[in-house]
């Protein structure tokens, strides 16, 4: 990879030890990408908040990085991981309290909006068409670059968080436009149209594809279904793009065999003692929808329903707080299911979501059992 | 054999290879370096103190982090070898000063569990 003399001479740590690191980190994975440049990112979104992800490596890392080193460009931040409102209901450890909000603290004195999202392209304008973006969080780079149309790579917390301090990225991969062209076609030949058959879909695709994929076949793809399929997609893979429609090249069948094998895979248990709903985090139109959906219906177990904090305002003043906790759904803002030490296997064995990323990290990172449900499933079986 | 280089640095130890992409985050214990995913072809073993060979990290992109962990609690391997090195994979090594190099697939394919070698992530070079 070429360096301008600028970001040669920051490398050799002319500008300070952060910003050579910043710089080690673009050129290695330009090196792992045959980057030949670096180019300009407006917006960096940040994965590796969660305490219970970083851990106290994590924690020490960004508290000295912290000391001296500014964001240079819009940066956003993924869910913690739990409500402070709400935290002394859950019985954590003061530690996990304290360490969680030591990296909070990092990441807002480093300039960070401190949005605790998983689904940046739903709550912040987007900028125009073809913007370079640097977004960490597997599903919002999918999202990001399949919908919103932004360019970025399948980032890691590590290279977002370089292209936050350097306002820069290795130009590979994603960021051409060959190379977002699709070479495997993934026919959709099931049914329900639902998220959970999305997000299924999504698993499998992730696992075939490479950077880019294709998925004919579709059918009630709304907002929903298409994060869904983008969080599955980004758990099981390296994928980091999907196009709508048959493109050249090879072909293969989602069918039954292969959804049931696949649900085989994440679905372990018959029912939970808990429901959990959002990862990715619920924006404010799945929220309307679900309170018309629980209209003269309640819960029948606890249900732990995630959102961004930005539209703790709107939910608010369209009562929807009120109407979800009259159905004994409990909000809580700037976390989600994924990694969230709320869901303890210590009180809990097994977990009902529709979420198959929440499903593949409660089983791997959490060690709970899932039942895999659509929300009109969970609505019918899981509500009175 | 040659290989491409990743992240620098030059180091002696025993292979480790795994047939199944590593989802760092999930599927290795980052204070132990135990690999904790059922379906994995290295489960129950320790990465720590090895020469990793993997075709390329999958998942979620926090995986850096759990790199950066192992290497904190001395649970990180010597190296890595792959097939593809991902993002997450190469910018958790360059901030934990692991070497990565990048093999060809004939090479990659005659690296053997329990071999020694040596990784010269300076020269390009694995002997």
């Amino acid at each position: 990879m070429e360096l301008t003399r600028e970001e040669e001479s920051t490398l050799d740590g002319k500008h300070g030890e952060t910003l050579a690191l910043a710089y080690r980190i673009l050129v290695a994975i330009g090196e792992a990408t045959d980057a030949d440049k670096l180019v300009p990112v407006e917006w960096a979104h940040l994965s590796g908040v969660n305490y219970n992800t970083i851990g106290d490596a994590g924690e020490e890392f960004l508290s000295r990085l912290s000391k001296d080193a500014k964001f240079k460009i819009k940066t956003t931040v993924n869910p913690m991981g739990f409500d402070s409102d709400s935290v002394s209901k859950f019985h954590l450890d003061e530690e996990f309290v304290a360490k969680q909000q030591s990296i909070k603290k990092s990441y807002v004195k480093m300039g960070a909006i401190p949005s605790f999202s998983c689904i940046p392209y739903e709550i912040f304008e987007l900028p125009k068409n073809g913007t370079q973006v640097s977004f960490a969080e597997s599903n919002a780079a999918i999202y990001a670059n399949s919908v919103s149309a932004l360019k970025t790579n399948k980032e890691s917390a590590f290279s977002a968080l370089a292209s936050a301090l350097t306002g820069k990225s290795p130009y590979s991969d994603l960021r051409e436009e060959e190379n977002r062209k699709p070479n495997l076609t993934i026919r959709m030949k099931t049914e329900p149209a639902d998220e959970l058959t999305y997000g299924l879909l999504g698993y499998f695709a992730g696992k075939q594809a490479g950077s880019s994929v294709a998925i004919s076949g579709t059918k009630g793809l709304d907002r929903r279904s298409c994060k869904s399929l983008c969080a599955g997609m980004g758990t099981s893979g390296s994928c980091g793009m999907f196009t709508l429609g048959e493109e050249e090249g090879e072909k293969m069948d989602f069918d039954y065999k292969e959804m049931a094998r696949v649900k085989d895979e994440l679905n372990t248990s018959e029912s939970g003692d808990i429901i959990t709903l959002g990862s990715p985090q619920l924006g404010l139109e799945e929220i309307s929808d679900l309170v018309a959906k629980l209209k003269g219906r309640s819960f029948r177990k606890q249900c732990m329903i995630f959102c961004p904090r930005a539209i703790q305002g709107q939910i608010r003043n369209l009562g929807y707080d009120k109407e979800l906790a009259r159905a004994g759904g409990e909000i809580l803002y700037d976390c989600c299911t994924c990694l969230t030490p709320l869901v303890d296997k210590e009180n809990i064995d097994a977990v009902v979501t529709n979420s198959v990323k929440g499903a593949y990290y409660l089983k791997a990172s959490n060690d709970v059992d899932v039942s895999l449900k659509s929300l009109h499933q969970i609505i019918e079986e899981e509500t009175k | 054999m040659n290989v491409k280089v990743v992240v620098r640095g030059k180091v002696r130890g025993a292979v480790l290879c795994a047939q199944k992409p590593v989802n760092f985050l999930g599927g290795i214990d980052k204070k132990t370096g135990r690999v904790r995913d059922e379906k994995h072809d290295l489960f129950g073993k320790f990465i720590g103190n090895k020469i990793l060979v993997f075709p390329n990290g999958i998942g979620s992109s926090v995986g850096a982090y759990t790199i950066y962990s192992l290497k904190y609690n001395q649970s990180a391997p010597l190296a890595i070898v792959c097939l593809k090195a991902d993002i997450t994979t190469a910018s958790g090594c360059a901030i934990s000063n692991i070497p990565l190099v990048v093999a060809e697939k004939k090479d990659y394919e005659s690296l053997k569990d329990g071999q020694e070698i040596l990784v010269d992530a300076i020269e390009g070079k694995i002997l």
